[in-house]
This record gives C-alpha cells, sequence and structure tokens, in this order.
C-alpha cells in the first residue's frame, strides 16, 4: 500500500511542465485566440521529442513501456498548461487501447508511428462525441457498443465543430467510408470501448486536476497584487475563504483521480465508479476554481486581456468530453444505489480477502 | 511502479485479526452515549477491554501500551472497528491529541508516567483551552500558571471543554509569564480534574446531555513537572496538538463509510417514495466517504515516507465535517416525518440517525471553526497576506 509517485515519475512531469512553459505560454495560447494558430505542429514536434507519444507504448514499438500511473502526472501537465494538442487522447487513450489489439497487421503497422508522433490520430466514443483533433491528422479511431472502427483520416467525412476553447479543434464525424471493415467487433469491441472510456475519463479528470490548479495559481497571484479599501483583497476573509474551499475540493479531488488509476485498465463496476467518481470530483474541483477565480478577479476575470478565460474554457471543455456530468452521476448512482456494489470501510481498495 | 494500492499478505493477515477480536468483544447493545455519566462509565470500561487485548493504541511503541503498529495498520483497525460497530473512544481527547503531542514533546518521565495509563484508558483526558473570551481567538485566552517554586498556582476560567465532566485529567494551556500577550508567555499544562481549587461544571449540549464543561481555577496547585516543554512554549506545542486534532487520527474514514453505508441501506429502503434528487445526494456522501479514506491513505503514505503534515490539516478538517453534515442532513430528509422522532418513541427505528445528525452540526464549529481553517489555509497553505 503506497500512495506516493516515483521521484522519476515526478521528474517526468517536471519536464513536461518545463517544456510547457516554453511551447504552451499563456502568451502562445493569446495568439491562438487571436485567430495566429501557427505553432500546432511545432508544439506537437516539441512534445514528439519528448517521447511523450510513447509513454505507454510498447518498447518494441520505440516506446517508454510504462504504465497508466506514469502518465496520469503527464495529464495533469496538459492540462495546467491548457495544451491544444491532443497529446492525452493519442498516447493515454488511443495507444493503449490500440495495443490490446496488435494481433491486427495494420494496428501493429500503425504503433510506432503513433508513439513517435508521426501517425496523428483523434478519438471519438459515444461519450466523447467531439474529437479534438491533432494537426495534420492521419486517422480515425471511432467506436460505438458493437464496433470499433481504425480508418485513414481521408475515409471520414467530417464536420468542424468550433468550441469556446479555441485550444480544442473539434471535429465531428459525419459519415464513414461505406463498408468499412471494423477492427474488433462483439465482446471485444464492448471491452475496448469500455477501456477507452475509463481512460478517456480518468485522464481528463487528471487534466481538469490541473487546470483547476493553474486557477487557483493565478487567482492567488492576483489577489495579492489588487488593492482596495488600502489593502491587497487577499487579506479579506470573503477572497480568503472562496480560494481556501478551492484547495479543499482540489486536495480530494486528486486523491480520487490518483486512486482511479489503477483501475482504467479493468473493466467491472468498481472500475466504473471508480472512474466516474474521479471524473465527478475533478470536473467539480476545476468548476468551483473557475467560478471562484472570475469572483476574485472581478471584471478583469471578464475581460478577454486577462489569460484567467484560457483556462476556464479548457475547465468548461472538459466538464463535458469523455461523459458528461449527467453520465457518470448516473453511473455512480446506480452502481453504489444498487445491490452488488461492496460498500464499507472494508472496501476502499479492491482485496482479495 | 509506485501508487500502488494493494494490502500485503501480512496486512490482510492482521485485518483478519481484528475482525476475529472485534467479533468477539464488541457489545452487543450499543452503549449508552459516552456524554452521560451512565454512558461514559460503560466506554471507559470498554477502553479497559481493548486495552486487556493490547488494542488502545496500536501504534505506539510497545513500553507506551501499543504495538509498534504503522499508520496502515492504524487504518485497517479503524476500518474493522468501525465496521464492527465498536464504540467511540471516549479517551479520544487523549489518545489522539495529547497522546502524540506527548511523543513529540514529553520528557522520558512524562511519556512512561501519562502515556500507558492513557492507552489502557485508566485516565481519560479533557482539553482545556477555550476560555469565554477566547475560542476562535485562542491567544487572547487569560488563564494564569504562577510559578510558586516546584508548583504552579492556577487560576481562570476555561469553557466547552469536551468530557470534561466526567474526565480525569486535562491538558490546558496558560499564562506563565506575567504581563505577556498573544501568543507569547504561555505553557502547555496537565492538570488533573478531580483535585483541589479544581471545580467542574458540566454544561448540557443540545441533546441535553453533558458533553462539555466550564472548568474553574482557584488557586489549584500543580507540580512545574506537569508542564510540558519550555515554558512559553505552550503556543507551539498547543498548534501542534490542534495539527493532530484535524490531521490524520481524530476522524477515521472508517466512521463516515460506515455512515455512508448504511444511508445507501436508508435509501433503498425509502428509494420508491423519494425524491430522486436524494439519490444523488446519497451517491455524493458515499463518494465524499470514499474521497476522505483514499486522502487519508494518500497521507498516511506521505508520512511513512518521512512527509509532515501542517497546514494540510485543516483541509482534513473541513471535508470530514462538511461531508458529515450533508450525509447527516440527506439520512433526515430520507427518514421524513420519522427524523424528527426521539430515542424511545415507538415508531422510532434507528436513533442513531438523529443522534448523528445533531453531533455533525459541532463538527465544523470544534478543533477550530472552519472559518478558522479557511483562514489558515489560505495564509499558510496559499500564501496569502494576513488580514
Amino acid at each position: 500500500m503506497d500512495f506516493t509517485f516515483t521521484e522519476e515519475q515526478q521528474m517526468m512531469a517536471g519536464a513536461f511542465r518545463d517544456l510547457a512553459a516554453d511551447i504552451c505560454s499563456p502568451e502562445a495560447l493569446r495568439a491562438l485566440y487571436d485567430g495566429q494558430d501557427t505553432q500546432a505542429e511545432a508544439r506537437w514536434q516539441r512534445l514528439a521529442e519528448m517521447g511523450l507519444f510513447g509513454v505507454l507504448a510498447a518498447e518494441s514499438d520505440g516506446g517508454m513501456g510504462l504504465g497508466d500511473t506514469d502518465f496520469v502526472l503527464l495529464a495533469e501537465e496538459a492540462g495546467r498548461c491548457a495544451l491544444p494538442e491532443p497529446l492525452v487522447e493519442q498516447a493515454g487513450v488511443a495507444v493503449p487501447a490500440l495495443r490490446e489489439v496488435t494481433a491486427v497487421p495494420e494496428v501493429a503497422a500503425l504503433l510506432p508511428q503513433l508513439a513517435s508522433g508521426v501517425a496523428r490520430i483523434a478519438v471519438v466514443h459515444p461519450n466523447n462525441p467531439y474529437a479534438n483533433v491533432p494537426p495534420a491528422l492521419t486517422h480515425w479511431l471511432a467506436c460505438d457498443a458493437e464496433a470499433v472502427y481504425l480508418l485513414e483520416a481521408g475515409a471520414v467525412e467530417v464536420v468542424a465543430e468550433p468550441s469556446v476553447d479555441a485550444g480544442r479543434r473539434l471535429q465531428r464525424p459525419a459519415a464513414m467510408v461505406p463498408g468499412a471493415a471494423p477492427l474488433a467487433g462483439g465482446e471485444v469491441a464492448r471491452e475496448l470501448t469500455e477501456r477507452l472510456l475509463n481512460r478517456g475519463a480518468l485522464f481528463t479528470a487528471a487534466q481538469s486536476l490541473g487546470v483547476a490548479e493553474r486557477m487557483l495559481h493565478i487567482s492567488v497571484e492576483y489577489a495579492k497584487q489588487r488593492h482596495q479599501f488600502g489593502k491587497p483583497i487577499g487579506s479579506y476573509q470573503a477572497i480568503k475563504h472562496h480560494l481556501a474551499t478551492v484547495a479543499v475540493k482540489l486536495e480530494f479531488a486528486r486523491a480520487v483521480v490518483y486512486a482511479a488509476v489503477a483501475h482504467v485498465g479493468a473493466l467491472g463496476s468498481r472500475s466504473l465508479a471508480a472512474v466516474s467518481h474521479a471524473k465527478l470530483a475533478a470536473a467539480d474541483a476545476a468548476d468551483l476554481a473557475a467560478r471562484s477565480a472570475i469572483q476574485v478577479h472581478g471584471a478583469m476575470g471578464y475581460s478577454w486581456e486577462v489569460d484567467l478565460h484560457f483556462y476556464m474554457k479548457r475547465a468548461w471543455a472538459l466538464a463535458g468530453a469523455w461523459g458528461d456530468h449527467s453520465f457518470h452521476a448516473r453511473c455512480v448512482q446506480a452502481l453504489v444505489c444498487g445491490e452488488a456494489f461492496p460498500l464499507g470501510p472494508d472496501q476502499t481498495f479492491e482485496r482479495t480477502a | 511502479m509506485a501508487v500502488e494500492l494493494q494490502f500485503t499478505p501480512e496486512q490482510q493477515r492482521f485485518r483478519a485479526e481484528v475482525r476475529a477480536w472485534m467479533q468477539a468483544h464488541v457489545p452487543a447493545t450499543p452503549l449508552k452515549t459516552l456524554e452521560s455519566e451512565a454512558g461514559f462509565a460503560q466506554h471507559r470500561q470498554w477502553e479497559r477491554t481493548l486495552a486487556a487485548g493490547n488494542w488502545g493504541m496500536i501504534t505506539w511503541p510497545a513500553q507506551y501500551g501499543g504495538r509498534g503498529a504503522t499508520l496502515i495498520d492504524w487504518l485497517i483497525f479503524e476500518e474493522e472497528y468501525y465496521r464492527a460497530n465498536a464504540p467511540l473512544r471516549v479517551n479520544q481527547n487523549g489518545i489522539f491529541l495529547l497522546g502524540p503531542t506527548l511523543m513529540e514533546f514529553g520528557t522520558p518521565e512524562q511519556k512512561a508516567r501519562f502515556l500507558p495509563k492513557m492507552a489502557s484508558g485508566e485516565e481519560i483526558w479533557a482539553q482545556g483551552w477555550s476560555e469565554p473570551q477566547a475560542g476562535s481567538d485562542l491567544a487572547a485566552l487569560r488563564a494564569t500558571a504562577v510559578r510558586d517554586g516546584d508548583t504552579y498556582v492556577l487560576r481562570g476560567h476555561k469553557i466547552w471543554s469536551s468530557r470534561a465532566a466526567f474526565a480525569d485529567w486535562c491538558f490546558c494551556i496558560f499564562r506563565t509569564e506575567e504581563g505577556s500577550e498573544r501568543h507569547r508567555g504561555l505553557s502547555f499544562i496537565l492538570v488533573p480534574l478531580r483535585h483541589p481549587g479544581v471545580r467542574v461544571r458540566g454544561i448540557r449540549q443540545i441533546h441535553g446531555e453533558p458533553g462539555f464543561a466550564e472548568i474553574f481555577f482557584e488557586d489549584a496547585r500543580v507540580p512545574v513537572a506537569n508542564r510540558l516543554g519550555e515554558a512559553g512554549a505552550g503556543w507551539h506545542i498547543a498548534m501542534a496538538t490542534a495539527g493532530f486534532e484535524r490531521g490524520l487520527m481524530l476522524r477515521s474514514p472508517a466512521r463516515f463509510q460506515v455512515a455512508a453505508l448504511k444511508l445507501v441501506q436508508l435509501w433503498r429502503h425509502h428509494a420508491e417514495k423519494a425524491d430522486p434528487a436524494l439519490a444523488s445526494a446519497v451517491a455524493q456522501a458515499w463518494m465524499d466517504a470514499q474521497a476522505y479514506a483514499l486522502n487519508t491513505y494518500r497521507t498516511a503514505s506521505r508520512l511513512m515516507a518521512g512527509g509532515s503534515i501542517g497546514v494540510e490539516a485543516s483541509l482534513n478538517k473541513i471535508f470530514w465535517s462538511e461531508l458529515d453534515l450533508n450525509l447527516h442532513r440527506t439520512a433526515m430528509s430520507l427518514m421524513g416525518a420519522r427524523a424528527e422522532l426521539a430515542p424511545g418513541a415507538p415508531d422510532c427505528t434507528d436513533p442513531s440517525w438523529l443522534e448523528g445528525f445533531i453531533f455533525s452540526l459541532a463538527g465544523p464549529v470544534y478543533a477550530g471553526t472552519n472559518e478558522i481553517q479557511r483562514n489558515l489555509i489560505a495564509e499558510r497553505l496559499l500564501g496569502l497576506p494576513r488580514g
């Protein structure tokens, strides 16, 4: 029983944070919001140089061969900087899913390309209808309850769906090439689809933690320097209590997200409940962080000039991605209020007793 | 790979051992409330039973009545303890607050004198900090301890001391330096409650029982050896105690997980006619209890890896007190017209919900109000300026 991350895991997250400060600064996001999205390919290249697309890929495919626990802090960093590119979807969701079907030659050939970032994939799922699409998209991974499809980008007719978050380039597949053969069907497809959602939801939750912490940080810094009535506004209890409440929510959401990582590769009610709980807790924390941040900033927080809105919009976007509030809340309710779910103080973790 | 959330075989064996002992020893009928005189005596007896099984305070070293168990073992013990519906710990102020404080600041003599009798339940402790004019503003306290040779002469008035009505000892903060102000000149002193010059008067709580008391010190004399730490170090030591109080031990996650389980059962019983919105409140209660448990394991891991718990304790205190309140409010809503029925009413099927609800209302107040906790988080964790 150990809930701590290793030094290596923390160092890798730290290295990504440093890179993000360079390639995904507030200035870079501002350029994007002003319609000058010229750096997407450059950012993708830098992420690829760090090997981030291959964290969960097999070493034989040129990846690092690491596990979900190694990825969760990276997803958090992607949230903290509001990274526009779908690193999380490609490296954290698509790659581990495709590793389950390497018997398909097309998949075996694609995995090294995905791990290096040469191939770029977008993922749609019944609970994630709008895919965040990488620059120079090459493939789609699409699924429903019956079948999973891997398609070349040219084989899918898409509709662009602009997001309130200019950092997300959303597309929705409108039609597939007729007669496309599924990658998997039946039970295999059902399991793949469930695990796609587990990882999609969990790593989205991790991003929500990161973006929530970013908003808390921005708000604290603002409250220290903004003066009213002759004092920094952060010295008033009304402001302190808003931000302290965010810190409480964030602390406990963090524990839930980190614990749920152990479940993303598994199937069954325990995993579903853990992942849905993580998604809800992190989205709640990010929502409260956003509302509190705008309140602490006053009118400044409602302006285009202040960076806050980049992160606020990411928080709103993540709340509905990979299963919205209703989906995950109903999932937890149905499981917990149902008859068969393991409840009680000896059931915090899965046990073999 | 870290974040390894599995119990070892040893830990699982330990769980089985605790479970078997609890099954054999937990009283079949619930004890009377520990806030009443008769209930207090019953709970004192239970502490002796626990101690006879060497379960008094398992994380302490054997020489002080413990087993030298790890924090993870402690959490397992607590899970089985609450799962078995074992009685509340009447000596919680001793074992959870003063005990760890003594461990950190006590002399070898003080540890040997006080800890074993604390673990065995022979001496039950209360806390004497608040005064009529010093509540949230604890540093405004006025009670004095004046040095006279090898003794301190105590004068003053403490109030809202939980369990002091029936306890044996009290750990107090007195002003030992004449003319000192605020946090300076305070000392942490251990005082017997049945002692010349110490007068205890129970105060009835909203449930009618004397769950706390006021204590009058009228030239009571205690040895200087009863002072913990240096003269003038009282505030520093008290803040460490407060950290223990809000930190890992006072409110075990298991307590809330049992309550959440009972709430789910209550929901199932009422589901047909209940407001569907209450289903989400029930699920939220389970999620919050689970989140509290997970974060407690996370904190325990951090401490076992050499970390410390500081202002994070305030995050904890806010979270458990609010989750407890929300959980019990949901239960009261589900119970509908029966919610108001007092224990003993013919239609009162489970008096623990009303008792638990009333108790949960105190959570955001005791151990430092949640407003004070939010100030601490803002200033010490987030770095906002003092007001």
